[in-house]
């Protein structure tokens, strides 16, 4: 019933065989019969197809040579050749013989012996999560990527592996389509993996570690079943947290870098102010040590100068005194502005000046001497000035004769 | 000649057609059993080359190896009373082909119908008396161990042996996944917040460490500067002091005839009354005859 199953279908050599080797033979081989039948039969004309029209004389040896011919055939289309990623698997009636080396090869014709060569090196691929299809984007399988962890969260998994034929017999002869078998284990073996993990985990260092278990646990269950596959690698192709919640964990994310930035930008501002600061502090100091400096080369100054004068003032006091006092007024009334009022009694009188309007002159003309009509001063009492009235007017241009 | 050949292809034919009618192959992938006119007559073939008597005997062939069966996603009730829907394969070979082709008539169809629902039930058995954390962190080749052998109680009499039974997927149903992720979204908010919280502290923590320090350092300097003035100031007293000190009555007069020439600048008015040391010759003569 399952002689040819869909399963084995490619795999019969016969179909295969029919395709390359035995053709060439056969030309051969009639060629060859050409030949001969030119020696034997003499005026056959090389036309083997009707040795009927033939003579009595070559018949019976013509039918043996036949026979002869057909069995040689028969011999010869039991040569295979088995390529160096294959194995031959060769089955005598259906019974396993022996499995085959790469290589030129012979078994016994059909119906007796049968082979059925299987490619072990060459690497073949499982996908859990997804599918990759050429150059075309690949496909998420969500119903297989989606998985439950330990602390019941779901990660979105897409995971791969590597496979390939270990044992040509076991996996020929042990299971029914040992890849879809595969495919399942593996599902399993990763969920069972994922299954004892937590989400955290998974997402980031555990990713090696998950395929490393799967792997592991995937060659356990091929072996126990003597699928005849062995996993050369299984990698992790991308762990993500399920769509739904997939811009909840890039906030995450993007709070880690705001914690960081936040943190920089305080640094930055400590950055700013600690050196000005200090800046400041040493101007404060340099200020200081100058206003020092300052005074105390002032004072030296000051009281060098004093002490010089003092100094001759010891020599001459009466005369250095009288000429300093008389050079200090002098300079005083020189470079002021003043009035000068002679009131002489009792204190009733009350002197009234306008005092805005001179000022008001004197600050508009400097140059001009100051001149106030003494006569427009109002003396309310004017009982005994008339003498002193005329001394100030006098004093008034003594001073402004004078002084500018 | 002719009548001859005619006969030996004859006898060729027919002798190739009795041998191929009363031999039979049984593959290394099969399992065969014999028939003798509808009945079973011998089921215990090993592969290579039969007999049988031609038209007599027939030759039913079954799949000897190991075969998948991919059973459908189905719910299941936990232990806590959770809705789970699981996915699992079946991995079983006939064990016993003459007690298979009686119960299920060589169907494989009908076999695997059997089968999932003998796996279905059992797999319920197994999921009531399991949480969920149980079910899908716990050890699985474990979880089967039973059901595969109280199944197997049931195949055999099928002519049937589970070889092995695999969880594929425990998936939480579609309205509790939602919360699922609800709780997911919230604990990772939590997340969030915190580390944001954090940057905000860490920051206000250098920041005001910052102010500190500026604070402290200009404090410093100014106890300095003021310390530094105040010695300046002290020393400056002292030479004023020290020079001064010589004469006092000469520094009275000089200091007082420089203070005057100081406080009196161009736009100031002054009346004077013409009295005082200064003016002692001004002014009337009998004033300062007298």
């Amino acid at each position: 019933m399952a002689w040819n199953e869909p399963g084995n279908g490619d795999k019969d050599p016969w179909g295969k065989r029919g395709n390359n080797g035995p053709p060439d033979l056969d030309e051969v081989i009639r060629n060859l019969q050409r030949k001969l039948g030119g020696l034997f039969g003499g005026n056959r004309g090389g036309n083997q197809q009707q040795p009927d029209n033939n003579q009595s004389s070559g018949g019976s040896l013509g039918l043996g040579l036949i026979a002869a011919i057909i069995f040689v055939v028969w011999l010869l289309s039991g040569i295979y050749i088995v390529e160096p990623a294959e194995r031959g698997v060769v089955l005598r009636f259906g019974q396993f013989q022996a499995t085959t080396m790469p290589g030129p090869h012979w078994h016994f014709p059909y119906p007796i012996d049968k082979v059925e060569v299987v490619n072990v090196e060459s690497i073949r691929t499982v996908e859990i999560g997804y599918r990759s299809a050429g150059a075309r984007p690949e496909s998420t399988v969500l119903s297989e990527s989606l998985m439950l962890t330990n602390d019941e969260n779901i990660v979105d998994l897409k995971i791969a592996g590597q496979y390939r034929v270990n044992d040509a017999a076991q996996y020929l002869f042990n299971v029914r389509s040992p890849d879809i078998i595969l495919r399942q284990m593996m599902e399993s073996a990763v969920r069972e993996v994922v299954g004892q993990s937590n989400m955290d985990f998974v997402l980031t260092e555990g990713r090696s570690e998950v395929a490393t278990q799967t792997e592991q646990a995937l060659q356990t269950m091929l072996d126990e079943h003597h699928t005849g596959l062995s996993v050369t690698s299984v990698s992790m192709q991308d762990v993500q947290p399920p769509e739904q919640v997939q811009a909840a964990f890039e906030d995450v994310v993007k709070a880690r870098e705001d914690e960081v930035r936040q943190k920089n930008e305080a640094e930055a501002y400590s950055n700013d102010i600690i050196p000005r600061a200090r800046g400041q502090a040493f101007r404060i100091i340099q200020e200081a040590e100058a206003y020092k400096s300052q005074i105390v080369a002032k004072a030296n100054g000051e009281t060098s100068r004093f002490l010089q004068i003092m100094n001759e003032y010891n020599e001459a006091p009466y005369i250095t005194e009288e000429r300093l006092y008389l050079d200090a007024m002098e300079s005083v009334y020189s470079r002021t502005n003043k009035v000068m009022v002679d009131v002489e009694g009792n204190g009733n009188n009350v002197l009234y000046l306008p005092l805005d309007r001179m000022g008001n002159r004197s600050g508009s003309a400097n140059t001009n001497p100051t001149r106030i009509d003494m006569d427009s001063l109002n003396y309310p009492a004017n009982t005994n000035s008339s003498s002193s009235s005329n001394s100030s007017n006098a004093a008034n241009d003594a001073r402004s004769r004078g002084g500018r | 000649m002719q009548s001859r050949f005619n006969l030996f292809l004859l006898i060729t034919v027919l002798v190739a057609i009795t041998v191929s009618a009363s031999v039979f192959f049984v593959d290394e992938r099969q399992r065969v059993i014999l028939l003798k006119l509808g009945q079973i007559e011998r089921s215990d073939y090993q592969p290579g080359l039969h007999f049988k008597i031609p038209f007599i005997n027939q030759v039913r062939r079954f799949d000897g190896r190991i075969l998948s069966l991919d059973a459908q996603p189905a719910r299941y009730l936990t232990g806590e009373k959770k809705n789970v829907i699981v996915d699992s394969f079946i991995l079983w070979r006939i064990s016993d082909v003459a007690q298979y082709f009686r119960a299920m008539g060589g169907d494989e169809e009908n076999a695997r119908l059997r089968l999932s629902q003998i796996i279905k039930d059992g797999l319920r058995a197994e999921f009531g008396r399991r949480s969920i954390q149980e079910l899908v962190s716990g050890n699985r080749d474990e979880m089967v161990v039973d059901l595969i052998k109280e199944a197997n109680v049931t195949a055999e009499g099928f002519g049937i042996k589970i070889v092995d039974v695999r969880i594929k997927r425990i998936d939480l149903p579609q309205e509790v996944s939602a919360s699922v992720f609800a709780r997911m979204q919230a604990e990772r908010e939590r997340v969030a917040k915190d580390l944001r919280s954090r940057g905000a502290e860490e920051a206000e923590k250098i920041r005001s460490d910052a102010d500190r320090q500026r604070t402290v350092l200009l404090a410093e300097a100014r106890r300095q500067a003021e310390n530094l003035r105040g010695n300046g100031d002290a020393t400056a007293t002292e030479i004023y002091a020290s020079a001064y000190g010589q004469n006092e009555d000469f520094y009275s007069l000089y200091r007082r005839l420089n203070a005057y020439q100081n406080i009196f600048q161009g736009d100031d008015l002054l009346v004077i009354e013409p009295k005082g040391d200064f003016f002692s010759r001004f002014g009337d003569v009998e004033t300062s005859a007298e």
